[in-house]
């Protein structure tokens, strides 16, 4: 315990030396936030400072292994490091699907050379990856994907195209979900392949979406020539770790449920005022006491699951319920984040409307319970694997 | 603390689900019901509970107590919830013992706390006067004469008030109804002169009743806490009530859910198990997520009091919202996804739906506690 005490005092006094002042204020968008990769963009230049000084540390990605990349931290020393940064209000230095997504599935699945050639990359921000999951044909229904990879001498040879996938315009890589059996049942055959976005015959086509930004896009393969070293785990069967990276997805997502730093009443007090102790609106009062209520007791529930597991418990059923719940009370807040700020939260361009922000979040917003897997899908999760109905 | 139960906490738990499935399951309930009990609960068992420790078990050490905390009376009551038990553990314990534990002199603990720990006095509150728990509007007169108060109108829902030994009674003493300030508490002995009491059957088959006080006398020595100062220790007791009936609560649903689930798997219609129906499995998981989310919160709120944390008030008030709603919703739904059956006095669904609706109004139901959540969180 004295060692946790110590490494809480050099966590923060190097938190405190080192994260930059404009990295300690709130994100407003996702501009603010860091990817990273081949041609990365910064909006600030202490954004490359911040995630230069946190990846020679290791903390991009606080507890994978240090020869990956990692900080090396086990979980007392992890959430230590989580608890610091969120009291200094330091800004994740790197986000991505790189981080959150393949990283966690490469330690479980890839082979050593795989994990030695990308996890590196991922940790210091060097290569950007996107996630080719979803087609056209193929969105709840995921495992019904005909992206095709035929086996060939040394390579795969991958033809099909992909949507809404997330950056792909920007990425420099690509995990991506492929048939490579078409006999068996829909879940058999279908393989987990990593690729350059470069390859020839990659082709990709932003989609505009309804926030006005375009962070996804039509993914085109035309006879994409993929090694076979860069399959990950066993051919065929891939599915597996296709879901086990789809519940770090749903992981990543719900914590948009947990709550800004700042509470939502408070704003409601700046914008609307008080009348006798009161929020001046009594409609939306009792609208935003529903609301706090619930960001309340889904912070305690995600506390008490990773008190549960913490103690050896186990993860328990309860976590089934974060992604569907926690994206649902993202949109609410959103909602209600309109209502609070008036009709000038409509304002779309324009310093007076904060640059669009609270329309353009709240627009975005409205894709958490889609991305992932849908809110329904959730439900029949929960209701066939936990209920047994 | 981690929001987790300890060993001990486990074994208590599951020691008392036993036990009640055993002695106290909802056909005691019935019978309680349809016999007609003159005390409406089981005086028997009220002893054996009381042997085990329960009466005493948030009661500290020193006054013959098991000293358990909150988390502990928590346990038990939200095991007496999935089998709507009934004894005077709620009136007199998670009440009546919290009351003199933190507003009494150290005489009223030593002669008090001990004979409760034991199951040997039952106390209760009188507190409610209106249709609408609103503490503050305590209108009752208490007028001082010479060494004594002379106390005159009338309660109600005052919980056991035909079986229980001693009455506390909120009582104004100056200001008027609305104030917080100026209301005191009076400790009365149910026998005393002047005072009635009628018993009350409530629709979960429980007792509540009417107390009458007409020009009774009481000893300023009586008084439980401050003259004029009795709000403060009654917040402190309906934070602990409001979170122990949350614990109460959660346990009733969690039962009736978890039977609605299993019907589910066995009633067949269209040819197929019911439960197969997406209409009723997307209700079904979506409660499942919101009691997931109450269990968090009851837990939360019981560990907050026990740990004397400054936040007891925001807690048991959010806890107590959040449960009213969920509690409502599941029993509503319990009843409507069991069909016909749901509707008849034989099944037990009906119980759980009635008990369920006295629990959220006792010491205010929805509206109340969401608007006190809203007020502590400076909206
Ligand atoms: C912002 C955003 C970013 C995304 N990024 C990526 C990405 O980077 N990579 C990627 O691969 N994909 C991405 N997706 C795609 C996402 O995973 C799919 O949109 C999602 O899985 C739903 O598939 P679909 O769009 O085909 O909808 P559909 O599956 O056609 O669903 C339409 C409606 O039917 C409902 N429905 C479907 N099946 C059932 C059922 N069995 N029971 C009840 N209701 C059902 C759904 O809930 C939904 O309401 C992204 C999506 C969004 C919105």
């Amino acid at each position: 315990m004295p060692d946790l005490e110590q490494f809480r005092a050099d966590t923060r006094s190097w938190l405190e030396e080192n994260c930059p002042e404009t990295m300690r204020q709130p994100m407003m968008d996702e501009s603010d936030m860091v990817g990273g990769g081949r041609k990365p963009t910064f909006k600030h230049p202490d954004q490359k400072l911040w995630m230069e000084r946190m990846a020679a540390k290791g903390w991009t990605v606080p507890t994978w292994p240090k020869q990956y990349g990692g900080g090396g931290l086990d979980k007392h020393e992890a959430k230590i490091l989580r608890e610091e940064m969120s009291s200094l209000q330091c800004r994740a230095p790197l986000q991505g699907m790189g981080i959150s997504m393949l990283g966690p599935a490469l330690l479980e699945y890839g082979s050593e050379a795989q994990k030695l050639q990308h996890l590196p990359k991922i940790a210091n921000g060097d290569i950007w990856w996107c996630q080719g999951y979803s087609e056209p044909g193929a969105g709840s229904d995921l495992a019904s994907l005909q992206t095709k990879a035929e086996e060939k001498d040394d390579y795969f040879l991958v033809n099909g195209s992909k949507v809404w996938t997330s950056g792909a315009d920007k990425a420099d890589w690509i995990f991506c979900l492929v048939r490579t059996d078409n006999s068996g049942s829909k879940h058999h055959g279908i393989s987990f392949l990593l690729f350059d976005m470069t390859s020839p015959g990659v082709s990709v086509k932003p989609i505009l979406l309804i926030s006005g930004r375009s962070p996804f896009c039509e993914t085109f393969f035309d006879d994409v020539k993929v090694p076979k070293e860069n399959l990950m785990g066993e051919q065929d069967k891939g599915w597996s770790i296709a879901k086990y990276l789809l519940t770090h997805e749903r992981e990543m997502i719900s914590g948009f449920g947990r709550g800004a730093s700042k509470k939502f009443c408070e704003t409601a007090v700046e914008a609307i005022g008080l009348e006798h102790g009161r929020l001046a609106d009594p409609v939306l009062r009792n609208d935003i006491a529903k609301l706090e209520l619930n960001i309340l007791a889904f912070a305690k529930t995600m506390e008490r699951v990773g008190d549960e597991t913490k103690s050896g418990k186990g993860l328990g059923a309860a976590s089934s319920i974060f992604k569907y719940y926690g994206t649902e009370l993202n949109k609410t807040r959103c909602e209600l984040m309109i209502d609070v700020n008036g009709e000038q939260a409509m304002g779309w361009e324009g310093d007076n409307y904060a640059g669009g922000h609270f329309s353009r979040t709240w627009l975005r917003s409205k894709g958490n319970s889609i991305e992932g897997g849908t809110s329904e899908v959730q439900l029949n999760i929960i209701a066939k694997r936990v209920l047994g109905l | 603390m981690p929001l987790v139960l300890n060993e001990e906490q486990e074994m208590l738990k599951s020691s008392a689900a036993g036990f009640l499935a055993e002695k106290a399951p909802v056909s005691a309930l019935r019978k309680l019901r349809d016999d007609r009990d003159a005390a409406g609960f089981s005086r028997a068992l009220w002893e054996e509970m009381s042997e085990m420790g329960w009466a005493g078990i948030a009661i500290p050490e020193a006054y013959g107590g098991l000293e358990y905390g909150y988390v502990g009376l928590g346990l038990i009551l939200e095991e007496m919830g999935r089998q709507l038990s009934v004894s005077p553990l709620q009136s007199s314990v998670m009440v009546g013992a919290s009351l003199i534990n933190i507003g009494g002199s150290e005489a009223h603990k030593r002669t008090l706390l001990p004979a409760v720990a034991e199951g040997k006095l039952l106390i209760t509150l009188a507190l409610q006067e209106g249709l609408h728990h609103a503490p503050e509007k305590t209108a009752l007169k208490a007028i001082a004469s010479g060494d004594n108060f002379i106390l005159t109108g009338k309660k109600v829902l005052v919980m056991d008030a035909h079986v229980a030994d001693k009455i506390v009674v909120a009582a104004r003493t100056s200001g008027n109804a609305g104030d917080a300030e100026g209301i005191s508490l009076f400790l009365l002995d149910a026998k005393t002169e002047g005072l009635s009491r009628e018993r009350v059957i409530m629709v979960d088959s429980r007792n509540s009743g009417n107390v009458v006080l007409d020009n009774v006398s009481v000893s300023k020595a009586d008084l439980i806490g401050d003259l004029n100062g009795g709000m403060a220790i009654l917040e402190q007791v309906l934070d602990i009530a409001n979170a122990c009936l949350s614990a109460e609560l959660l346990g009733l649903s969690l039962q009736a859910y978890e039977a609605t689930i299993e019907y589910l798997k066995q009633r067949s219609q269209f040819g197929v198990l019911i439960g197969s129906f997406q209409a009723l499995q997307h209700r079904a998981a979506d409660m499942f997520a919101e009691l997931e989310l109450c269990k968090s919160m009851v837990l939360a709120s019981l560990q907050a009091i026990d740990n004397g944390e400054d936040n007891v008030s925001l807690m048991a008030a959010a806890t107590k919202a959040k449960l009213c709603e969920v509690a409502e919703r599941v029993t509503n739904e319990a009843v409507q996804m069991h069909g016909g059956i749901g509707m008849t006095d034989e099944f037990d669904m009906g119980f759980y739906m009635k008990r369920a609706r006295v629990a959220q109004q006792t010491f205010g139901g929805y509206s109340y506690q969401l608007d006190r959540f809203a007020s502590l969180n400076g909206f």
